[in-house]
């Protein structure tokens, strides 16, 4: 049978507010249990939330970049549940009036395609704390400062079809939000949080299957592989006549599997009602019309404007302009060369090879923007060849200074002189008398191939300091003799 | 001394008549004589009372403070009191320390009063009778075989035995104003959102609201103006300024316009309480005020709203209390299903644990529609019949409760009964608007309440009233013989 997925995805952003969602206290990562807490989020009687208006207007920012209904008119609501991290009992969120309704985003694939993916609804939500299960002697221990730390769930409609797509899709947000400087975008942190409905129909079928949701996965790897494994497991059960269960499923990474964590029947009926603590959030158009105004470039924009400004391809745009730090990189770069392909080709090339190999995002690279664009001016002004620009550049990495302190310190700096290249070449020639007759009995398709012999040895006995675009005429000149 | 009203008293520690210690010490010698007869505190805190007290005399001494420094108060024990053992009635906070004080409280202590304890309540102000209290049965000063009301029974009972010169108290459904009713003294359920719910143990939140119980509308007015305002620890807490509380107390009453709402002297009414109610509004009719019917069709819809949205709020609110993080726990939890099912089943009392179970119910799945959102509109219904009444009249009077005290255990096995008490104080919940309870006389020898409910944030035009017809009555004076034995 040929199968379709069918993929809709819920993502957990978590904003990166100073302060949490309904308290006082301090959002961090990493501090001392139950240190970053106040009343509001231990659940203490009589204690009350108060809303934070700095959360508010990341999701109406996330809600125009998206190209969503903002909701003028919004109600948090109480998911009822019991948890022994769930300090109150319930979690508040959004269920009819959402703050931000459909929107839609434009998803550009590795084939070149672009492919659109409906929004259902973006709302506003407190976090839960974190049950602690080691060093307790069996007991569980409770951290609650997660607790009402402020999540945006982004919730897209059943438009994915592929595992691919949806990668491209959770990129596409992680860039969005990180972009808006909503969310810090650390999913080994927790900061993003993927829930994965997967359901799969044979090609032509209109109905959705049964569905099964993959909860908390949270690198863009492991949703790829999540998704193929399950994919491959709902297949070999539709193959062999079977049903899928209707359930949440956990993604185990090490042993690349999903297994089943509840069914359907015994999921929680949540009792969601409008919180009576909390008061509608009420918008007025000037609120939301001025947010609108103040957004900064978003990533489509920013990959259509270099291509129009800089004339990269449409890949390269897309490439430079999937992070904002990326794209600024280039751009600090760039206004040192004026030589947008040369500084992509960089950028792309060697300084994301480096940046990979030491697992370090851009705005972590031990080399700025302006000293790596100083780096590409030596090579335009052809103080040094490409090739040693690279190593130049792995000593700027080590910290060993500026380029052009680099290049004085190593005695780099590109022979220029055509008396100096030209008497080297006759050496070479001298040295290498046979080699020289070869080449001038050869036809001239064989003289192409032979010539890079010579290039060879010219550029070994300058220790590649010799400028390659004057070596060549000079070289052609002597060997026709 | 113990019947002084709040301006008498503050009057005397003024002028070195009597310290705040020694003030206190009076009432804390009341209590302990005749507390053990009515079980109206839960927890008497005497030496902080007596260390605040002190505070309050140095205070005094150099002419600082306001007409609440130094006097003697209690609060019913739903408000949260840092470091003062705070039970909500109920065994599930038996062990409750806060370490945070409400805001109400807090306003209260700012303004220099003596806290004497916390008083007992209907468990997690659930309630009419104030026999729904792990604590044990409060008993009323007036008839010791009747029920004070409730839930505020506890500090409608203390006030009206003299043993707090006032007290605060809760209303979510009737609970300020019945037992003010059934105990002979005064007490104001102001507009929600007027007085901050920061630190008060939930019971329905969008209902909840505290107040004032004393003897008088004037020592309404001396509470008010320390409890009232804006909290912006209480998202629901109204940015409206506050009013001056005492300004208008003398404002005369000619021209009042009186609603009288049919509704409320209809069939269920003791006729007793029915002449007393009239012959209060024969008052107002000496005083200036001109009365005539008008009609709130909705009120009998008020009762099943109610028992909806309280319950589903309740039921919610009341998750916290889980057995992990304070409160009771169960011996030895065999798992978490366990400790929560165990936990809270000790830890409730019946009447808490089955509105637990109708909340939980009316929010189900496949239910809510039925329930909550039908009770949802049934109260816009109500509230808009107070809109309109309110917009032909400045006040709608009626009686507070259908009967006087009833007798302890005479309604514990008929749950509809008790809750058909609360007919004519529910839907001024539902509505939000504030209301009043004042002595308006004595029916079988046991006090009846007349209910004045007025516009949205209209206290201080209420407590005019109120004190207007004290000042031409005397029934808010009288005293329960078992008050002046002591």
């Amino acid at each position: 049978m040929d199968w379709e997925v069918v993929i809709g995805l819920e993502i957990h952003t978590q904003l990166s507010t100073k302060s949490k969602l309904f308290s006082g206290a301090a959002v961090g990562f990493g501090a001392e249990p139950n240190t970053q807490t106040t009343l509001v989020d231990l659940g203490m009687p009589g204690a009350l939330p108060v809303f934070n208006k700095e959360a508010l207007r990341m999701a109406v920012m996330f809600g125009h970049a998206i190209n969503a209904e903002i909701g003028i008119h919004s109600v948090f609501a109480r998911k009822n549940y019991f948890y022994p991290d769930l300090p109150k009992g319930y979690q508040t969120s959004q269920m009819d009036h959402p703050i931000v309704g459909k929107g839609h985003l434009d998803v550009l694939l590795d084939d070149g395609t672009t492919s659109r993916i409906g929004i259902t609804r973006a709302h506003l939500e407190e976090d839960a704390g974190k049950s602690l299960h080691e060093d307790f002697q069996g007991m569980t221990g409770i951290d609650l400062n997660r607790a009402s730390t402020p999540l945006l769930e982004i919730v897209s409609e059943p438009d994915i079809r592929s595992a691919k797509e949806a990668v491209a899709y959770v990129k596409m947000i992680h860039s969005i939000v990180t972009y808006l400087g909503i969310c810090d975008g650390n999913m080994a942190e927790g900061s993003m949080r993927c829930d994965v409905n997967i359901s799969l129909r044979p090609k032509g079928q209109k109905e959705f299957g049964t569905r099964t949701e993959i909860k908390n996965v949270n690198s863009f790897r492991f949703i790829e592989k999540a998704i193929y494994t399950e994919i491959e497991r709902q297949a070999d059960i539709l193959e062999d006549g079977g049903k899928i269960t209707q359930e949440t499923r956990l993604y185990d990474a090490e042993k690349n599997e999903t297994r089943s964590m509840r069914s359907k029947e015994d999921a929680n009926d949540y009792r969601y009602f409008p919180c009576p603590d909390l008061l509608p959030i009420e918008l007025t158009q000037e609120y939301v019309d001025d947010i609108k105004a103040s957004l900064p470039e978003l990533p489509s924009h920013k990959a259509k404007r270099f291509q129009s400004e800089y004339n990269l391809s449409e890949y390269d745009a897309h490439v430079l302009s999937s992070s904002r730090e990326m794209a600024d990189f280039f751009e600090a770069a760039n206004s040192a060369t004026k030589d947008p392909k040369l500084t992509a080709n960089w950028v792309m090339g060697e300084l994301s090879k480096l940046l990979n190999q030491a697992q370090l995002e851009i705005n972590q690279s031990p080399v700025s923007a302006s000293a790596f664009g100083k780096l590409l001016a030596r090579i335009q002004d052809n103080t040094i060849n490409g090739k040693t620009a690279k190593d130049v550049l792995q000593a700027m990495w080590n910290g060993e200074g500026s380029a052009d302190a680099i290049i004085d310190a190593k005695g780099l700096k590109q022979v220029t002189d055509t008396g100096a290249i030209e008497s080297m070449i006759q050496a070479i020639l001298d040295a290498n008398a046979t080699q020289v007759e070869q080449y001038r009995a050869a036809e001239p398709d064989k003289q192409k191939k032979m010539i890079g012999f010579f290039v060879g040895q010219v550029m070994k006995a300058s220790q590649g300091k010799a400028n390659p675009g004057m070596v060549n005429p000079i070289l052609a000149k002597l060997l026709k003799g | 001394m113990f019947e002084q009203s709040i301006s008498t008293l503050a009057t005397k520690l003024r002028n070195k008549d009597i310290s705040s210690v020694e003030l206190t010490r009076l009432f804390l010698d009341r209590i302990s004589k005749l507390d053990p007869q009515l079980n109206s505190f839960i927890t008497i805190s005497d030496e902080l009372a007596l260390q605040q007290a002190k505070a309050a005399d140095t205070l005094l001494a150099s002419n600082k403070g306001t007409s609440l420094t130094g006097i003697p108060i209690a609060h019913k024990d739903l408000f949260c009191t840092q470091g003062v053992l705070t039970t909500c009635g109920s065994k599930m906070l038996n062990n409750f320390v806060p370490p945070y004080e409400s805001t109400v409280t807090s306003r209260i202590q700012q303004a220099g009063a003596v806290m004497l304890g916390k008083t007992n309540m209907d468990e997690f102000a659930m309630g009419s009778s104030n026999e729904n209290s792990f604590f044990g049965a409060v008993k009323n000063p007036w008839n010791l075989n009747k029920v004070p009301g409730g839930s505020s029974g506890g500090s409608a009972a203390a006030v009206a035995a003299g043993l707090a010169v006032a007290a605060t108290g809760t209303d979510t459904g009737g609970s300020i104003r019945q037992p003010a009713s059934f105990c002979g003294i005064t007490g104001l359920k102001p507009t929600y959102g007027r007085v901050s719910r920061f630190g008060m143990i939930a019971y329905a939140s969008s209902l909840d609201q505290g107040g004032p119980m004393a003897k008088s509308a004037e020592d309404c007015a001396h509470l008010m103006q320390a409890m009232a305002g804006f909290d912006e620890k209480d998202s629901t807490s109204s940015e409206t300024p506050k009013e001056d509380y005492l300004a208008n107390l003398n404002a005369p009453l000619t021209g009042l316009k009186i609603g009288l709402p049919k509704e409320y002297f209809g069939e269920g009414l003791d006729p007793k309480v029915a002449d007393t109610i009239m012959s209060a509004v024969k008052e107002f009719e000496k005083l200036g005020a001109t009365v005539k019917e008008i009609s709130l069709p909705n009120l009998q819809l008020s009762i099943p709203a109610y028992y909806v949205i309280a319950p589903s709020e309740a039921s919610s609110n009341l998750s916290r209390f889980d057995g992990v993080r304070f409160g009771h726990r169960c011996d030895d939890p065999k798992d978490l299903l366990d400790m929560y099912t165990r936990s809270r089943a000790e830890g409730f009392g019946t009447e808490v644990q089955k509105r637990i179970m109708v909340g939980t119910y009316a929010l189900s799945e496949g239910y809510y529609d039925a329930y909550y959102l039908k009770a949802q509109k049934i109260r816009r219904l109500i509230k808009e019949d107070f809109v309109k009444a309110l917009s032909e009249v400045d006040v709608i009077m009626g009686p507070v409760a259908p009967t006087t005290a009833f007798d302890i255990g005479s309604k514990t096995d008929d749950p509809v009964a008790m809750y058909l008490e609360d007919i004519y104080t529910l839907s001024v919940n539902l509505a939000g608007i504030p209301a009043m309870s004042v002595p308006a006389g004595f029916a079988d020898d046991m006090p009846v309440g007349l209910q004045i409910m007025g516009n949205y944030f209209a206290e201080a035009k209420l407590l005019n009233i109120a004190h207007q017809f004290q000042q031409n009555t005397d029934w808010h004076l009288q005293t329960p013989t078992l008050a002046k034995g002591a």
